[in-house]
């Protein structure tokens, strides 16, 4: 079986969620790596390139990464599983967050909120997000392709519109409102059972900070959504989404209603973009209506594609690579700049590229120029995003999983090209 | 978004002018069909792109800003060709717009060239997220191109007006509308010619199109070049009376998305579509915004925007594929 990753010798094998060794490994050092990460240990801070990221903001970045992993995949169940393009990602995790926030939130004078624990506002943002899904899928069912892209642009703006109608929920525009804390109470009490938002001690032991309490809460999140999806994908349920995503009529014809497992599709995604959406809004402590934009469905779109549409390591790894693409630029440029003032060679080839005051020629600049040319490097994220997608695209439509799946296969045949 | 901002900040100064109900109902309905044709030039755009490629060009909007950002490099900061000539105003701004077209031109065939051509028979989905892609890359450089100087455009009419019945009435509308029926006919006439055939051959069936005989990757070069003109030509009139003061501003980046919904009243591979869907469209927004205008503070500001696409959802309810547009008929 070893070196052999597609032959199964019975059913159960080929279902079980980490058929082959490989993959059993690389899932536990995945797990060992999440874990012992925030903690800065040695081995981590003393390694080259990764020497960086020990830092307490690289935490922030990095639980930003699992809270969109975890959106994404439910991005993934809809797009990926069920081919339905929605681009209205967005706009549901808005939902829950602003269910969230109503039954979580602080009650004040000029915004509602009941100021539940932590163990109803999070199911409740799922489950609101649900049922607008619900609500919503009648009408997308009916259209599809291009439409149903084009249908779920409308939700995000409607749904914008209606964050503007209700500032008691919302907030004020650009500005937002407090969102309630990651942290477990039983009921209204003064102290938290376990906060996630906060420095502590957990299990008599293991001394945590803020940040670091965030990053696990949103590991956890990622692990349950990663185990629902993982499963759901190799049921009844998931091999009927598949079936309708490859040809609608003719899984309909083969007995799979089309129109509940659409349903289904919706709801489930739906309740993990309220989830997801929930906990970054609390994540973030203060959000404005306009982040729930049509920019962050077309992240997420990108997120699945660049990783892999329709598997579930393929969000995981978008997510990873599309979230801290942006920090890993600005590094780069930086380091670029640094060498363009040297003389040599080097230095010669890298100020082609970098700017490194007013009227130097170049492409990027590390400073913060006027606008117009050179793009400084915020801005050059959000070229590299299109450019990556574009890429993606013509040359791996798998993503990276697919590039893992290519070098998988010529490992596998090795020394043989087949 | 504030993108949508922008335009709602203009959208608030919805101005009383004309004192009669009569005069205001004309003013509303000129202001609407400049703001439906614009929707219209736009949503034609994504009709010639649907029809031969059978993509959404998510980056129209984008597309435009650039080439609107063109338009007033060539016309303003290296005045070709008023450098070398002393003609009119008019015939001065006419040329540069004829340089403008063909830079326009050569943007929408390289981009069809490098990244469209390569994804013949991949999925359509694929194809449009492509050009969500380029659309972040055109927006990007092109609203940091566009935010630093005042690109104006220097229309040659300007911001004059004159009156019918007392209802003020502004040239640049009536300039809108008129290129908006040439950009029309050019279509409907281009439909009759052999390239015009060759492209509703392969709207019909690419593979058969292609044992024809049919280029139809020239049918593609023809259907970006002609999107990429109508994106400068409905930027020109986006920056003009009903929406912008003369000059390309980052809001034209929106313009493929406020559009959207009038494509898909129209249906999306509908010429005919495509000039309903918009005049629709804009006169429903100038409208509920001029006569709801009372019911705002529970409709919330910025309601006018949300019409078109509270329209769209409505129709799409009823005919999941627009006015006009052809049912997609499911084989297994």
């Amino acid at each position: 079986m070893f070196g052999r990753p597609n032959l199964y010798t019975s059913y159960k094998a080929e279902t079980s969620v980490l058929p082959t060794w490989t993959q059993r490994v690389a899932a536990l050092l995945l797990i060992v790596i999440a874990v012992t990460l925030p903690f800065n240990l040695p081995v981590f801070r003393d390694l080259p390139i990764i020497g960086y990221l020990g830092d307490g903001d690289w935490i922030r970045i990095s639980t930003t990464a699992l809270i969109f992993a975890a959106a994404a995949l439910g991005l993934n169940l809809l797009t990926g599983v069920s081919g339905q393009v929605s681009l209205g990602h967005a706009f549901f995790m808005g939902v829950g967050a602003y269910a969230a926030v109503y039954l979580g939130g602080e009650p004040g004078s000029r915004v509602w909120g009941h100021g539940l624990p932590m163990w109803i506002w999070l199911p409740g943002a799922g489950i609101c997000a649900a049922l607008v899904g619900i609500i919503v899928a009648p009408a997308a069912v009916r259209v599809r392709g291009l439409y149903l892209a084009i249908v779920t642009v409308g939700l995000v703006f409607i749904g914008i519109h209606l964050s503007r109608l209700l500032p008691e929920i919302s907030g004020q525009a650009e500005v937002g409102r407090t969102f309630p804390e990651l942290d477990l109470r039983w009921w209204k009490e003064e102290d938290p059972v376990v906060s996630f938002a906060d420095d502590g001690r957990w299990f008599g032991f293991l001394d945590v900070t803020e940040r670091q309490a965030t990053y696990f809460f949103a590991l956890g999140l990622l692990v349950a959504t990663v185990i629902v999806s993982k499963n759901l994908i190799r049921t009844r349920t998931g091999r009927a989404l598949q079936a309708v995503r490859d040809r609608d009529v003719a899984a309909e014809i083969m007995g799979v209603p089309e129109f509940r497992y659409k349903m289904i599709a919706f709801s489930i995604s739906s309740f993990i973009a309220g989830v997801a959406g929930a906990v970054f809004a609390s994540f973030l402590g203060r959000v404005p209506p306009e982040t729930w934009s049509l920019l962050l469905s077309v992240e997420f779109i990108a997120i699945i594609l660049i990783g892999g549409a329709g598997t579930t390591a393929g969000p995981l790894l978008g997510a990873f690579f599309v979230v801290l693409l942006p920090d890993h630029l600005d590094h780069f440029v930086s380091w670029m700049s640094d060498q363009a003032i040297g003389s040599s060679v080097w230095g010669r080839f890298w100020d082609l590229f970098v700017s490194t005051g007013v009227g130097d020629f170049g492409f990027v600049a590390d400073f913060q120029p006027a606008p117009g040319s050179p793009l400084p490097s915020s801005l050059l994220d959000s070229v590299l995003y299109g450019v990556l997608i574009i890429l993606f695209l013509l040359f791996e439509p798998r993503g990276l999983f697919g590039i893992w799946i290519k070098v998988r296969s010529y490992w596998k045949g090795w020394p043989f090209t087949y | 978004m504030s993108l949508l901002a922008v335009v709602i900040a203009q959208e608030e100064t919805v101005e009383a002018l004309g004192a009669s109900a009569l005069d205001r109902l004309i003013h509303a309905f000129g202001r609407g069909l400049a703001q439906g044709s614009i929707y219209a030039l736009v949503a034609l755009g994504f009709v010639l792109v649907f029809k031969a490629t059978q993509a959404v060009n998510f980056a129209q909007g984008a597309m435009a800003l650039v080439s609107a950002w063109f338009f007033s490099m060539v016309l303003v900061d290296w005045r070709i060709p008023g450098r070398w000539m002393s003609a009119d105003r008019y015939v001065e701004w006419f040329l540069s717009l004829l340089i403008a077209i063909v830079l326009a031109i050569m943007l929408g065939m390289i981009i069809e060239r490098l990244i469209i051509r390569p994804m013949i028979g991949e999925p359509l989905f694929a194809i449009a997220v492509i050009t969500l892609g380029l659309e972040s890359i055109l927006r990007t450089i092109g609203s940091d191109a566009v935010t630093v100087t005042n690109r104006s455009l220097v229309i040659p009419w300007g911001a004059r007006s004159f009156k019918i019945l007392g209802a003020t009435i502004f040239w640049s509308w009536v300039a809108t509308v008129i290129v908006t029926a040439l950009a029309f006919v050019a279509v409907y006439w281009f439909f009759r010619t052999r390239y015009g055939i060759a492209m509703r051959a392969v709207a019909f069936d690419q593979e058969a199109a292609l044992a024809q005989g049919i280029s139809v990757g020239r049918v593609f070069a023809i259907a970006w070049a002609s999107t990429a003109v109508l994106a400068l030509i409905a930027a020109v009139c986006f920056s003009m009376s009903p929406f912008g003061v003369g000059t390309v501003t980052v809001a034209t980046t929106g313009l493929a998305l406020r559009a959207l919904p009038a494509v898909i009243l129209g249906g999306l591979d509908s010429v005919q579509g495509a000039l309903v869907g918009g005049l629709v469209i804009g006169i429903a927004e100038v409208m509920a915004g001029n006569y709801l205008a009372t019911y705002t503070s529970t409709l919330g500001t910025g309601y006018a925007l949300v019409v078109p696409y509270a329209m769209m959802l409505i129709v799409l309810l009823v005919r999941p594929y627009g006015l006009f547009g052809t049912p997609e008929i499911r084989r297994v």
